[in-house]
């Protein structure tokens, strides 16, 4: 029969065989997506005059070619891997959470805010506190758009866009007047900056003479915290269900809207800790660009990660460097690093074409199998129909 | 108070109201398009600051407006046919592909600014013209009938679209395609390409939206000019529930927002700048609360097109 013939040439080695090809896919394609990036960034770099290969080999001496270079790839894939592991949560409930922004503003201030209130309590007391105030910070500002999806209908994609702004606004609206540094008012700098953070919040630093601070661990920890959240817990189960297939979750009795709303919430509670880590462990103030887009590449790094959170953590190193690199192509060649900006959207593009792709193919790939199955035992139900096929192979 | 209640700033509050109302209407316009054929393109916002800056480019570099506002066009067209490609085709997830056209928009368009104007340039952008007659009315004249050709434009479009939509078959087949495409489908009609011509219309109209903003309203470019326009955009598809006339009343609504705003901050009624700046988004947010769940919207909207699939 032609459809059995066809089924066992896509599994010509059974199970296990699949699940490696799996695998390969997984990685190659996102990866295939970035050079394709990259190659459309060349081209950019040809119509902007500039040599690709000297502006690529830039970046690269940015990351590899100092101690500094590369424990700053690791800095800057801090926040991204914070805000990339609330994106894990809120994308696996199929929730689009383009509010990282606004919520990393939101946990940024209120660390800068609480440290500033109390700033003589003892760093080890302080600092827990503040990290958790920024979560919480941020988990409000996710929590918002999240309530109005759940019970509104409002589209959270709107809603967060808006919240960013309002965000952004606001912290720009302190730093000018509530929360400017004294300091700057007396020299009459008026920097919009507040005055720096006391010394025993400040995260420790891993190594000596650079920016890389604890929080690095912090997020690792993290990451495979949200990994047993999502995959070994009820609750993590439920939001996954919801993502995966809304009206069976409905149908199965999970309460939608909630876990939606709970999966925003804790989306933005990751980008808020980013916030109070930037505050905390990097600036050591607040001042305005504290974000540094980290809001959006941090979707950028979870979509690379296949949305998972281990899969999440190089993807912020591989982020991190990009951003470290284009500082340097900036220095070198004197290319703006708006051009990452520009292959961080191209990244976003391709890796969501080649996932349908992926999905496209595992399903026309389950249909084939179902389809021989099918054909030699109609009466049988699909899970018994699967183990048939097996037998017959 | 006898500054802000007399006739002269009445007159002036409506005209920028007018005026600022034009790159919601191209651009939302537009978005409705793709919409009701099924297809959200959140990019909106990155095809509008591609669209600004090109058009302005073009237009110092040819010392043509209408040149720039080809250009424009032109630059929403092609970023449209990427987001065709992208969500018809591939049928990506259109949510995620919006948002990469737009950080792709936003991130071109910073590249371009600084590798080929360093500075922000400014340009003598399209002047008002006085419609004979209706112009001299008091009050409405000046508000309605002294802008600039991009203005009328805009104003025009909305009983444009509304023809189209309503009155002909190509509006017949767009919201066929976005409310039952299976159905569609079976009459013949060929749905992805119904959908690319929407979704490419309609970004095409964002570019519009861009220019009309550099060239007719502030004319001059800076990095992120739009400052989320483009999403307040698509907000006000879901305000107007699909129809031009509810989205002009929508765009309308913000404009005059926008502009008690800005004449508030003239007149330096005590509210902190950044304060005043936050009431649009504010506004949006609780409009899309009020209206979004009382309106259903086109069934197969993010939904893509497989043949066979119920």
């Amino acid at each position: 029969m032609p459809s059995t013939a066809a089924g066992a040439a896509v599994r010509p080695g059974g199970r296990r065989l699949i699940d490696w090809q799996d695998v390969a896919v997984k990685i190659a394609l996102p990866v295939s997506a970035m050079l394709l990036a990259l190659l459309i960034g060349a081209v950019l770099l040809l119509l902007l005059k500039v040599n690709p290969l000297e502006a690529y080999a830039a970046m690269v001496r940015g990351v590899f070619g100092s101690t500094f270079g590369f424990t700053q790839s690791l800095v800057k894939a801090t926040p991204l891997l914070l805000v990339g592991l609330g994106i894990c949560i809120a994308f696996r409930a199929r929730v689009i959470n383009i509010g990282g922004e606004g919520q990393i503003i939101a946990g940024a201030l209120m660390t800068t805010w609480f440290t500033l209130q109390f700033r003589d309590w003892p760093g080890w007391l302080l600092t827990p506190v503040t990290l958790l105030l920024g979560f919480l910070a941020g988990a409000f500002w996710g929590f918002i758009p999240g309530v109005l999806k759940a019970r509104l209908q409002v589209n959270e994609i709107l809603s967060t866009v808006m919240m960013n702004a309002i965000a952004l606004q606001f912290m720009n609206f302190l730093l000018r007047g509530p929360l400017m540094d004294p300091e700057g008012v007396r020299l009459g700098t008026y920097l919009p900056q507040s005055e720096q953070l006391p010394q025993q919040v400040w995260l420790g630093r891993l190594v000596p003479q650079t920016l890389l601070h604890t929080g690095l661990i912090l997020a690792v920890v993290l990451a495979v915290a949200v990994y047993i959240f999502l995959w070994r817990t009820t609750i993590g189960y439920r939001i996954r269900a919801v993502g995966y297939n809304p009206d069976a979750a409905r149908y199965a009795g999970i309460n939608v809207p909630f876990y939606q709303a709970m999966s925003l919430t804790l989306a933005g509670g990751f980008a808020g800790l980013a916030g109070a880590v930037e505050v905390i462990g990097v600036q050591h103030r607040l001042l305005e660009g504290i974000t540094s887009g980290y809001g959006f590449s941090g979707i950028v790094t979870a979509l690379f990660g296949g949305l998972h959170p281990l899969g999440t953590i190089p993807a912020s190193w591989l982020f991190g460097s990009l951003l470290v690199g284009a500082d340097m192509m900036q220095r070198a060649v004197q290319v703006p690093s708006a051009l990452v900006d520009t292959l961080l959207g191209l990244i976003v593009l391709f890796v969501v074409s080649t996932n349908m792709l992926s999905r496209r193919w595992s399903r026309w790939r389950a249909a084939r199998r179902v389809q021989s199955k099918s054909a030699e035992a109609p009466a049988l139900a699909p899970a018994l129909s699967a183990s048939s096929t097996q037998e017959v192979n | 108070m006898d500054d802000i209640l007399s006739v002269a700033a009445l007159v002036g509050i409506l005209t920028s109201a007018v005026r600022l109302a034009t790159p919601y209407l191209y651009a939302a316009i537009g978005e409705a398009f793709g919409q009701l054929s099924g297809v959200v393109n959140l990019g909106v916002d990155g095809i509008m600051l591609v669209g600004a800056f090109m058009a302005i480019f073009v237009a110092l570099g040819t010392g043509s407006l209408w040149l720039g506002v080809l250009v424009a066009i032109v630059a929403g067209l092609l970023m449209g046919l990427l987001m065709s490609v992208i969500s018809v085709t591939l049928k990506a997830e259109q949510g995620i592909s919006g948002i990469g056209l737009y950080m792709f928009g936003l991130g071109l368009s910073s590249l371009l600014f600084k590798v080929l104007f360093g500075t922000v340039k400014t340009i003598v952008g399209f002047q008002p013209v006085k419609i004979p007659i209706l112009g001299d009315i008091p009050i409405i004249g000046p508000v309605l009938f002294q802008q600039s050709v991009l203005v009328y434009g805009a104003f025009l479009l909305v009983p444009l679209a509304w023809w189209i939509l309503e009155k002909t078959t190509w509006g017949l087949r767009i919201k066929a395609v976005g409310q039952n495409p299976a159905a569609a489908d079976s009459l013949g009609v060929n749905v992805n390409r119904v959908r690319y011509a929407s979704v490419c219309l309609g970004s095409a109209l964002a570019g519009l939206a861009g220019a009309s903003l550099s060239l007719a309203m502030v004319n001059l470019f800076q990095e992120n000019l739009t400052a989320g326009m483009g999403f307040i955009a698509v907000a006000l598809v879901y305000f107007g529930s699909w129809r031009p006339a509810g989205i002009l009343f929508g765009a309308l609504l913000f404009s005059t927002v926008n502009a008690l705003q800005l004449w508030m901050q003239v007149l330096g009624v005590k509210i902190p700048a950044d304060a005043a700046v936050m009431l649009p988004y504010l506004l949006t947010i609780v409009v899309l609360a009020l209206t979004v769940s009382r309106v259903r919207g086109p069934a197969a909207l993010n939904r893509p097109f497989e043949r066979g699939e119920a």
